[in-house]
């Protein structure tokens, strides 16, 4: 069996994997990575997407044997080492951004990597057409939006919390 | 999805060699193979993956020509300053395939291989009247895409990149089903000197050029010169997205769209 071997949120594993294993299966069911949802499991939802050297890619749609050598990154390794949340998951928490929570993780790892490329700034409509890759059907997507505009604040050094009394 | 045994080669030769075995495959991104094998339409026995071969990555310019390795992701045409200077309708049409993720690892050979009709990519390659270079030979678009899911690639033949002509306009459209974002319907024009080139994706079996149209921007490159000119829908697609008269319809549309990008 094909072996790999690759990082994740910073630690190196070595697994046995099938030719067939799916990256999201090795996150999910080896290394019991479980906060990487399985959606739709036909590249369209997004609930999947980590990051692969730090772009977002759906790993239900990725091999674990490509991904040999990769750094991933997944929802687990965002937050810090003393239980601080990344900004983007406190800012989909204050801002009500998930019902029932579904595809939030995949919702979060691709928001990080869409605000990353925008160092700039970004805009209302570059954030929802950012998304066209991510399905929601709880929240309307509204305050998802707002939420990634208010992390890209704190991400973008705009502001320093993201508390929505700051606005 | 059903199990295969799976190579890395590091050079175009070695997977040409491997794929010789009628039961393999070969992968680079795989956003359309890998969903093809949980469905399993496919058994393959053995996939090649192309992505550690160097000779077939990266894009660079030249003569008047930008040239795109076969491993290229659909990102980087995107965002590539070269491609948006000489060809900016190449790097638009590159930037609205699927979704971002699908972007990130989606390359220009797979799809220009494949030949989806729904896809993007080979309505560029005929719309530019490229020239695709595989492991054998250099192959022109007018002869590369011939039917449903069919190109004149043979089975132990791999596309390494493909040339595009940078040309004076340029411009592409298309109306994408709002869940999948697959082409409903795409019209992609071109002008190089008198030279006009329109090509249809999405709405018929295989992408397609619409000779009227050609004829009629030729002679007059403005909407008005599409004004008389309809698609028929014989022989275009029909699904519960939208008939072939709906398609046909769009043609026109897509086709006043992109010759209003082009400029």
């Amino acid at each position: 069996m094909p072996q790999v071997t690759l990082t994740v949120n910073g630690q190196a594993h070595t697994a046995e994997v099938e030719g067939r294993t799916l990256l999201v299966e090795l996150l999910r069911e080896k290394l019991r990575l479980t906060g990487t949802h399985v959606g739709c499991d036909t590249s369209q939802c997004g609930a999947c997407v980590v990051h692969i050297n730090g772009e977002s890619v759906k790993s239900c749609t990725t091999l674990a044997v490509m991904a040999d050598g990769a750094n991933v990154t997944t929802i687990e390794g965002l937050a810090a080492a003393d239980g601080t949340l990344h900004a983007m998951q406190e800012a989909f928490r204050e801002y009500h951004a998930l019902q029932c929570g579904f595809c939030t993780p995949g919702m979060v790892m691709s928001a990080i990597d869409l605000v990353n490329k925008h160092p700039d700034g970004i805009t209302e409509q570059q954030i929802r057409e950012g998304l066209e890759g991510n399905l929601c059907r709880c929240t309307g997507y509204h305050n998802i939006v707002k939420a990634i505009a208010a992390a890209a604040d704190v991400m973008h050094g705009k502001r320093t919390e993201i508390a929505r009394a700051a606005e | 999805m059903y199990d295969f045994a799976y190579h890395k080669p590091a050079s175009v030769a070695d997977a040409v060699k491997l794929l010789a075995d009628p039961d393999t495959k070969a992968i680079s991104g795989g956003h359309t193979l890998l969903p093809a094998l949980k469905h399993r339409l496919n058994r393959p026995s053995a996939l090649v993956d192309l992505s550690g071969i160097a000779e077939m990555k990266g894009i660079r310019r030249q003569g008047n020509a930008i040239v795109v390795g076969a491993l290229t992701r659909h990102v980087e045409v995107a965002t590539n300053a070269e491609v948006a200077a000489a060809i900016p309708a190449l790097a638009y049409m590159a930037g609205h395939i699927g979704d971002v993720q699908v972007r990130n690892r989606g390359t220009i050979g797979g799809s220009v291989s494949n030949n989806d009709p729904a896809a993007d990519y080979p309505a560029a390659v005929l719309g530019l009247g490229a020239t695709v270079h595989t492991s054998k030979r250099k192959i022109a678009a007018d002869d590369f895409f011939l039917g449903m899911f069919t190109t004149a690639l043979e089975a132990d033949e791999i596309l390494v990149a493909v040339e595009f002509p940078i040309v004076d306009k340029a411009g592409y459209a298309k109306m994408k089903n709002p869940a999948s974002r697959y082409v409903m319907a795409g019209v992609f024009v071109s002008k190089a000197g008198g030279a006009v080139r329109v090509a249809v994706n999405g709405a018929g079996p295989c992408v397609f050029r619409q000779a009227d149209m050609e004829k009629a921007l030729a002679a007059n490159w403005s909407a008005d010169a599409l004004a008389g000119i309809s698609q028929s829908p014989d022989g275009l697609n029909a699904d519960i997205h939208g008939s072939a008269e709906y398609r046909a319809h769009l043609v026109g549309v897509m086709a006043k769209r992109a010759l209003a990008a082009a400029g």
